[in-house]
């Protein structure tokens, strides 16, 4: 079902346009401040912690686990399953899990970035590791 | 300052409809607005305030035209837009305006058509593009929080379920409920899985309609022939996943707008009589009565068990009219049919099979928005006088 559903193309926009570039070479972003150093998902220009403007982009590993997830047995494009990954950098992040067995899944289960392609920049999505 | 005694609901009215294709939105809005005009036994000529939210058309200048408010007379509007729980932000901004001077007497309307009508488009956060295409919906939004609630916390299923028996149990005495017939655990239990782990049975119907409200100063209510109701504390609060940092989708917004109510009210969970909590979900309603301190957190699956929550039954009686998991929904707002059974309660006007006795404290407490996504949260505490 994830091979052939389609995806939209980000809007993006000159505060993110930087995560869409780093996406289309296949590499998942997140902003990190280095005022008081925590990262935060998705990425924003002001840190939402602390409120500094000295916010740095940084590769992800793309590693995480599962927070929570549900999987939604009916939809128009068929079932899918939705979820928070907990990033191994920190942040959770909203997501689809794909290319994996979604009856089986599990809180706590590894987890890795893929992304699925759209009519712009590729969407990142997390299969189990 | 503090709202607490200074406004009154005075006018309340909740659309009989739940299927509404031969009328238009605004047209309800109209219906809800006059019912509840009538029952204050004001002209609509005496309302000087205005509230609305989202499902208004247009906003608040078209409504307040269509609508034929006197405008010479109209000296304040409120079009603050958080979903479900906007009519109970709105009770307590209409509070603050009233204790301010700035307005006498305020309507509130909600109403829409979401069965037969298309639903106006929300615009779009910052978040769009990182969150727009993985499809959340209520129905995972609250899956994803009833899951993690059921990992941390052994939550069940079954658990769940009674909440939904309960709000079944009231709802065979609602002659406009969608859904009059009583279930049981076994049930929900058996009906289909919409989004694990919620049951088609956790969540609530969808429906036509609508309702509204008058509220206004203590000496109009005095002058008017309907029993006293009054706010005496009010919170609102709102929660996201902030940048992702520490996410934990097992308590909502209510964790701050419940305890501000309280404070502002003098009284403390105990002293409830009767609780109207939105119940978009069952799962909902577990995470708000924790939230609001009637248990703790993680004790909600063992609070709601064995009808606990059915009138006549259980230690705190919930949704009286069956709510939204089994009467109605409009436009997929749950706030304003929660203060409406709420107020009918401390009136004495509820059904005598699920009327509460010598009701005198009650709680309204909703959410607005995804409650595993981002939301917001209001609590109203109401006491008859």
């Amino acid at each position: 079902m994830s091979e052939t559903k389609k995806y939209p193309a980000p809007v993006t926009n000159p505060e993110t346009a930087a995560f869409w570039d780093a996406a289309k070479e296949g590499k998942f972003m997140i902003k990190r401040c280095t005022a008081c150093g925590e990262a935060h998902y998705f990425p924003r220009s002001i840190c939402p912690f602390c409120y500094s403007d000295k916010t740095v982009w940084e590769e992800a590993s793309g590693e995480g686990t599962i927070y929570t997830y549900s999987l939604m047995r009916k939809s128009p494009t068929g079932p899918y399953a939705i979820g928070y990954v907990t990033l191994k950098e920190g942040p959770s992040v909203q997501t689809n899990f794909v290319d994996c067995d979604l009856t089986t899944l599990k809180i706590g289960q590894k987890v890795k970035v893929v992304f699925k392609p759209t009519d712009g920049a590729p969407l990142p999505f997390f299969t189990v590791a | 300052m503090t709202i607490k005694g200074k406004a009154y609901i005075a006018g309340i009215y909740e659309h009989p409809t739940r299927h509404a294709p031969d009328k238009s939105t605004a047209q309800l809005h109209a219906e809800v607005a006059k019912g509840a005009i009538e029952d204050a036994g004001i002209s609509k000529d005496d309302v000087d305030g205005y509230f609305c939210a989202g499902d208004a058309p247009g906003g608040a200048w078209p409504m307040v035209d269509y609508l034929g408010l006197n405008t010479k007379k109209l000296r304040h509007v409120d079009s603050t837009e958080t979903g479900g729980c906007s009519y109970i932000i709105h009770l307590g901004h209409a509070a603050e305006a009233i204790a301010a001077g700035k307005c006498s007497i305020a309507l509130i309307t909600l109403a829409g058509k979401p069965r037969t009508g298309a639903m106006p488009p929300r615009a779009a956060g910052a978040e769009v593009d990182f969150e727009s295409a993985y499809g959340a919906t209520t129905h995972n939004a609250y899956g994803m929080c009833a899951m993690r609630h059921m990992h941390d916390y052994g939550t069940t299923s079954e658990q769940l379920a009674w909440i939904k028996v309960a709000a079944s149990h009231h709802a065979q005495y609602n002659p406009h409920a969608m859904l009059k017939d009583v279930v049981t655990v076994e049930d929900v239990l058996n009906s289909p899985m919409i989004s694990d782990p919620l049951h088609r049975m956790d969540c609530c119907v969808v429906s036509d309609g609508g309702g509204a409200l008058i509220v206004t100063t203590p000496e109009i209510a005095k002058s008017l022939k309907k029993p006293l109701v009054r706010l005496i504390g009010h919170g609102e609060a709102m929660k996201g996943p902030r940048g992702g940092k520490d996410l934990d989708l097992t308590y909502s917004a209510g964790i701050w707008s419940g305890p501000r109510a309280f404070e502002e009210a003098g009284i403390t969970p105990k002293d409830i009589k009767y609780a109207s909590i939105y119940d978009s979900f069952t799962i909902t309603v577990l995470m708000q009565l924790e939230d609001l301190g009637f248990c703790k957190k993680g004790e909600g699956g063992k609070f709601v068990a064995d009808g606990n929550l059915i009138s006549g039954v259980g230690k705190l009686p919930f949704n009286t009219d069956g709510g939204g998991l089994c009467s109605n929904h409009p436009v997929n707002r749950g706030g304003m049919t929660k203060i409406l059974e709420a107020v009918r309660q401390l009136r004495g006007e509820a059904h005598p099979k699920v009327q509460v006795k010598n009701c005198d404290l009650a709680i309204a407490h909703g959410t607005g928005g995804l409650l595993g996504v981002r939301h917001a949260a209001s609590t109203a505490i109401l006491e008859r006088v």
